[in-house]
């Protein structure tokens, strides 16, 4: 009893110190990737003793420092307490979605057997949306409590905006649902360690040599799901070209215009978070979540035939290895779009949820419903 | 006493004091967010009732999606601060409290907890389960709401677009 009690905080603070530390890395990936984008030098003025650390020292050290020691001012004709309260409503959602996302198989100890997921829900997918439509709240409240015209306007669009990508997001998941008949993301993860070829009805046969040999990840079945879930996850962030809300040349910055110091940081931290859980949303829903190809629980099983054996720890170990490095690589796709794309006008983001993706989505549904049952 | 009934008092305790703050704070604004907490509390004890499915759907469609849409229209409206009820509608509160109080303590009265009132299978709650009664023996029903939504849905665009009707923007 103790000891599960132990295992689960353990998870719960291994994933919640990874997600922390992950976006605060993010944060000086994003300066000196812009840096690297824009052909500048980026972050280099803060240094202790001489080193600045490729500007590490500036958004690790010095960033925080600054943030924690300004001025915290809430506006005197806002809410006081409601003021105080919409940071955390930010960036609590981005931090628990992490609980239902598996970042390995079984790690077996003994006669111990651990789920390295924090909790496992059967309902996996639907708690990741339920969280994830709280987060509208933390713009809102900050928006309203701010007693600003610019920040309720970030406000309205913002929550405008989440709720339209929501719905072409929920509906993007539904082919993936169907196809892996689950909801439990631990179980989408592992039916994503197939090969197509054991999933190809007798009347396609022929496509056996063409693409049999891939991975059955979500990306190859749901392709089109794929593109219109990242591109929702995106707008869900409210990063460039989506940051409507923000729009520094129209409402200064939005919803967060009157907050300064430490609730500023917060706010900054959860769309860091939150870029780290779309990252990783994609990853186990499209790409295998922690599968490498081919590696099976005891090894490598190649498509050609030939096995190598691989004791149970490396296997783990390669896992989360690969659960890692897919979520890097996104979080590295998202800040590359960021500073690649201008923003979006607003009737632009309002068409392309409305008109384009959601009719696509219900498309996707659909033609993989007519598959599903065509196949059986 | 058990902690299951020891997290139920608290989570109850909780949800009273939230949906009074819903009803006797002055602001707006501070109603809907104690009501948000309210719809909170309600999907915390669907869960502790080992139903996660209807706690996560309460937390998406009514905290996440319904209060939402409120809290929109308050901020546009901002009606700030609510005027203090007058007296004659205290009274007619306070008579209808006794009324429904005068229905209640009876059925309540009667009623004698088991001690574990919940016998739930692995598969009590599931998305498996739900998802067979809903599609198969209530289809018609469920159907039949989803036509009734639509309508309403249509309606209210029809309704929208008369009013604005010649300046042409959607």
């Amino acid at each position: 009893m103790i000891v599960d009690l132990a295992i689960i905080a353990v998870k719960a603070f291994l994933v919640l110190f990874m997600v922390l530390n992950l976006a605060g890395v993010l944060g000086w990936v994003e300066r000196k990737g812009s840096a690297l984008i824009q052909d500048r030098i980026g972050a280099n003025r803060a240094s202790i003793f001489g080193f600045a650390g490729m500007g590490l020292v500036n958004t690790l050290i010095a960033d925080p420092l600054k943030f924690l020691t300004k001025e915290d001012f809430i506006p005197p004709a806002g809410d006081k307490l409601l003021h105080t309260l919409a940071p955390c409503m930010a960036l609590f959602p981005a931090l628990v979605t992490f609980a239902v996302i598996p970042f390995g198989d079984v790690l077996i100890l003994g006669d111990r057997v651990i789920n390295l997921q924090v909790a496992n829900l059967n309902v996996g997918i639907l708690y990741v949306f339920a969280m994830g439509s709280l987060g509208v709240y933390g713009i809102v409240i900050g928006a309203w409590a701010s007693n600003n015209k610019f920040s309720l306007l970030g406000g309205v669009r913002g929550s405008a905006q989440m709720i339209s990508y929501e719905v072409a997001m929920g509906l993007s998941v539904m082919g993936v649902l169907m196809v892996y008949s689950t909801l439990d993301l631990q179980e989408i993860a592992r039916d994503q360690g197939m090969l197509i070829r054991e999933l190809l009805p007798a009347g396609a046969a022929f496509l056996q040599p063409v693409i049999g040999w891939l991975p059955a990840w979500g990306v190859f079945l749901q392709p089109l799901a794929f593109l219109l879930f990242f591109t929702a996850a995106v707008a869900e962030t409210k990063r460039i070209p989506f940051d409507l809300p923000e729009g520094e040349s129209e409402l200064v910055a939005g919803y967060h215009v009157e907050y300064s110091g430490g609730k500023f940081l917060m706010f900054f931290a959860g769309e860091s978070a939150e870029v780290v859980t779309a990252a990783a949303l994609v990853t186990t829903l499209f790409f295998g979540g922690w599968q490498v190809p081919y590696l099976m629980r005891d090894g490598f099983h190649f498509p050609w035939g030939s096995i190598w054996l691989l004791p149970h720890l490396a296997v783990v170990i390669l896992q989360v290895a690969a659960f890692t490095l897919k979520v890097l690589f996104f979080c590295w796709l998202q800040i590359l779009l960021r500073w690649s794309v201008p923003r979006f006008r607003y009737d632009q983001v309002m068409r392309l949820g409305w008109k384009m993706m959601l009719p696509l989505a219900l498309l996707n549904v659909v033609v993989t419903a007519l598959i599903i049952v065509a196949a059986q | 006493m058990n902690a299951a009934t020891v997290i139920f008092l608290i989570l109850a305790t909780l949800l009273v004091i939230s949906s009074l703050m819903v009803v006797f704070l002055r602001r707006v604004v501070h109603c809907a967010m104690a009501l948000v907490t309210a719809l909170l509390l309600i999907a915390i004890l669907f869960i502790s009732l080992q139903a996660p499915m209807v706690g996560v759907l309460q937390v998406m469609v009514y905290a996440g999606a319904i209060m939402v849409l409120f809290l929109f229209v308050i901020m546009f409206l901002n009606p700030g601060v609510l005027e203090q009820p007058s007296v004659a509608w205290w009274g007619l509160a306070a008579v209808l409290s006794v009324l429904l109080g005068a229905f209640l303590v009876p059925l309540f009265s009667q009623y004698e907890p088991g001690d574990n009132p919940v016998t739930s299978t692995e598969l009590f709650g599931s998305p498996d389960v739900l998802a067979k009664s809903l599609f198969g023996e209530f289809v018609l029903p469920f159907e039949i709401a989803s036509v009734l939504l639509l309508v309403a849905i249509i309606g209210a665009v029809v309704l929208a677009k008369r009013e604005h009707g010649s300046d042409g923007a959607a």
